[in-house]
């Protein structure tokens, strides 16, 4: 009982700051400077054709109807259409999801794949040289920008030795191995500093466990070192992981941004980037608005999940 | 527990393993079509908004359209002069008001219908039409009237003479579209060019196929990839691994170097219409003394700057004029490099104690590595400058349309757009009136007495200062070597790829 009421309350608390972030979103939007109609026409234009275009574009409509129509029509499933090309935003977005959401689910999906060894290895060997070299590494990963890591991958495996696509994308479905070669460098780049993050983390959870006293009679009754702490001390830390990647989550989607426009990926991010700069503002607003959507709704998921994996959590019997 | 753990781990080796041969299988060059299909792959900096050149500004358009899949009736060359296209010749009245172009008979669309005097006429009618909202609208605005006298015929009647008219009629105003296809233009060109559309996929490429039923000597590729990028250093990374044929047009010059090797790649140097003008508001008290202009022009070192800020790549040009222009001339020896008759011109001025400017540019490389070397060299003359970037769209608004700037450093890609400095409305608010009647006289003329008017009004924005020229951009392509065919100069906004061939 009380599970539900605590997920019906963090639902609504999600429909609360999807609310108030969309209004964000358009007003931020709308203070940008800049005026698409004028970027379209260019600077042979005359100001009444500038006019006439912002007319026909619905531009000099109040501000609080252009929102409402905007929200009203996201509800119904229509984002509105490009000021640029008059296509569809959700057209615009839809074959672009696929390509981000391979980057990132991929990078999020091999973040702890990466992470949790090297975090272990830091934390039951921190005394010793194995242990030392897993945190250096993970320090320089963090200290590394992801676009750096990605021109430095480029210069190497594309240009150097000439065994991967230095940029560009191919669809799954036209040509598989194509689309893995294409994905491997970008992906890389992404994975590697968040899992340098992440090991931070994950070393200090782990080494947590092994000064627990749990972990001592654990260690009493004759588990060894490591099956001890997975048997045991893997459930503490996944709860420590799980929050942590649910916030490098949004981190994660920045840094593919940066990393689609490195290797031109025509993902989201690109297309956002793209878009600001032209001032097409519906697929600005379309864009950032499923960015947040998908943000918000995995940290809603992630909250869920605590009352799965934490019986404290459940019971509302926190420390 | 611990057994099944390290139980795991070969197992999960093997799963990498076979990703990373899979990987690797995917490696060797994806671009190798299966038949004897030729295909060429382009890297631009600019994705196209959309697709219709006409109501879209954006130089994107016309580079990968004009001349491959639309056609006009007469053509820029490489060396800026008018050709026949769809047109196979042009006869002008003795009052230089009537054109009558005669058409080739043979052109016909894509489509496989003909191109016919009445398309022609209604292509110009159309961009007039308030309706479409074109981009030229007012470069038309000298059509009195265009008919077809018959099929082939096309009679166009001007209000005044204009040489410009003739002119723009090679670019996106020109462009003659088939009657059938304009409802869909933003995504689906209908032209009569070798080319048709093929695929666009967004925020990455646009593929051209040959037109099957063209009516000329067809081109040798049969596709040619554009694949844009919005990183200049991918556009390299991906020229260097092999993933592309032709770089259009290299951002950073400094990366030449990485082209070096001749036996790979072959460099081509030419210019564009391009004109880095340091632009000055005539509005600003201090900016509309002559002496003070003088001493900016005179203060900046502009082989010195070229050699800085674009790595001695391109062209000193003195005024707003390019070489393929024909009235050019060089005239970066009007306000020589000169700082103390830049310093004794201030003080006549009467800014000896000095003088504040703002330097608003947009956030582009060539502006950005200029305002550096501008403002400290208007630092040595005791000008201090302050550096304000702005993000393109802003600097649009703000400085642009709102005319809010001091000075600015932005590049004028337009052919001709010498014609901009006797508009007072202009951003330069630059109100000349001796100018404006050489420029008007000018398009007025017979082809004969153009000429030396031009030269007269190109001088004279260079004597007054008008604006600062600090260099043309240069047309630098990079082809894989073996590649031949690839126009030197960028005289109009097209990147031609009709005439590209390789060994």
């Amino acid at each position: 009982m009380a599970t539900v009421r605590a997920v019906a309350v963090r639902l609504a608390v999600l429909v609360g700051s999807l609310l108030v972030a969309s209004f964000v979103v358009f007003a931020v939007c709308q203070a940008l400077p800049g005026d698409v109609a004028q970027q379209i026409l260019g600077e042979q234009a005359t100001p009444e054709a500038v006019d006439a275009l912002r007319q026909r574009l619905g531009l000099d409509r109040p501000f609080l109807v252009r929102y409402a129509a905007w929200v009203g029509g996201m509800l119904s499933g229509d984002f509105g259409s490009s000021y640029l090309t008059g296509v569809p935003v959700g057209d615009l977005i839809w074959p672009r999801v696929a390509v981000s959401a391979w980057l990132i689910g991929l990078a999020l999906l091999l973040t702890p794949l990466v992470a949790l060894p090297l975090g272990l290895v830091a934390a039951v060997w921190r005394r010793h040289w194995q242990g030392f070299v897993a945190t250096a590494a993970s320090q320089v990963g963090m200290a590394i920008p992801a676009f750096w890591t990605g021109l430095m991958l480029v210069s190497v495996f594309s240009i150097r030795l000439g065994w991967l696509p230095a940029n560009g994308y191919v669809a799954f479905a036209a040509d598989p191995a194509g689309w893995a070669s294409h994905l491997v460098l970008p992906v890389a780049s992404l994975t590697i500093v968040q899992a340098a993050m992440l090991t931070r983390y994950v070393r200090s959870a782990f080494v947590e466990v092994l000064t627990e006293d749990y972990f001592r009679t654990a260690r009493a009754i004759g588990w060894r070192r490591i099956p001890g702490l997975l048997r045991h001390g893997l459930r503490n830390v996944a709860l420590s992981v799980l929050t942590v990647l649910g916030l490098q989550l949004a981190a994660t989607v920045v840094g593919a941004i940066v990393i689609e426009s490195v290797f031109t990926l025509p993902g989201l991010g690109s297309l956002l980037l793209t878009a600001v700069g032209q001032r097409d503002l519906q697929v600005v607003q379309g864009t950032v608005m499923l960015l947040v959507v998908t943000v918000l709704v995995i940290n809603a998921l992630v909250d869920v999940s605590y009352q799965v994996l934490d019986p404290r959590v459940r019971t509302g019997d926190l420390r | 527990m611990g057994k099944l753990a390290t139980g795991r781990l070969p197992g999960l080796m093997v799963a990498v393993a076979a990703a990373l041969a899979l990987v690797l299988t995917g490696c060797s060059p994806a671009a190798s079509p299966t038949s004897a299909e030729k295909t060429l792959t382009v890297g631009a900096t600019l994705e196209p908004p959309s697709l219709d050149p006409t109501t879209n500004s954006s130089a994107s358009i016309p580079q990968l359209l004009l001349y491959n899949t639309y056609q006009t009736l007469v053509r820029l060359d490489n060396a800026g002069n008018l050709q026949p296209l769809l047109a196979q010749r042009w006869d002008i009245s003795t009052d230089l008001l009537t054109y009558t172009f005669h058409l080739d008979p043979a052109a016909k669309f894509a489509s496989g219908t003909a191109v016919t005097a009445e398309a022609a006429a209604k292509s110009i009618e159309r961009i007039k039409d308030a309706d479409t909202v074109s981009v030229w609208a007012n470069q038309m605005e000298v059509v009195d009237s265009a008919t077809a006298v018959d099929t082939h015929t096309l009679q166009v009647t001007l209000s005044r003479p204009s040489n410009n008219w003739l002119f723009n009629m090679a670019s996106s105003a020109g462009i003659v579209i088939d009657p059938d296809g304009l409802s869909g233009l933003a995504t689906q060109p209908a032209g009569s060019g070798p080319y048709v559309l093929d695929s666009w996929t967004r925020g990455d490429s646009i593929t051209l196929k040959l037109n099957k039923s063209y009516w000329g000597t067809p081109p040798r590729y049969d596709k040619v990839v554009f694949r844009y990028f919005s990183d200049a250093n991918a556009m390299n990374a991906a020229m260097l691994s092999g993933q592309l044929d032709i770089i259009s047009n290299l951002q950073a010059p400094e990366a030449v170097s990485q082209f070096s090797d001749t036996s790979k790649y072959s460099v081509i140097r030419g210019t564009t219409n391009g004109e880095v003008v340091l632009g000055m508001n005539h509005d600003v008290a201090a900016l509309s003394n002559l002496k003070v202009r003088q001493a900016i022009a005179a203060a900046i070192d502009k082989k010195a700057l070229l050699e800085t800020v674009w790595n001695g790549e391109g062209t000193l040009i003195g005024s707003m004029s390019v070489p393929t222009d024909p009235w050019y001339e060089d005239l970066t020896g009007v306000n020589p490099y000169d700082q103390a008759k830049a310093k004794k011109l201030l003080s006549e001025a009467g800014y000896a104690s000095g003088l504040s400017l703002r330097l608003r540019v947009p956030a582009t490389a060539y502006a950005r590595k200029s305002a550096e070397f501008v403002a400290s060299s208007l630092k040595q003359v005791g000008i201090t400058v302050t550096i304000q970037e702005l993000q393109f769209g802003v600097w649009y608004s703000d400085v642009f349309t709102k005319g809010d700037y001091d000075l600015t450093i932005v590049s004028h890609v337009e052919a001709r757009d010498v014609f901009t400095f006797a508009d007072p409305s202009y951003y330069w608010h630059y109100d000349n009136a001796t100018f404006q009647k050489l420029v008007q006289q000018a398009d007025e003329a017979s082809s004969a007495q153009e000429l030396p008017l031009m030269k007269q009004a190109v001088k004279l924005l260079a004597t007054d200062v008008a604006a600062d020229w600090l260099f043309a951009l240069p047309n630098l392509v990079v082809t894989r070597a073996g590649i031949t065919g690839v126009p030197q100069n960028a005289t109009s906004l097209s990147f031609d790829v009709t005439t590209i061939a390789s060994r």
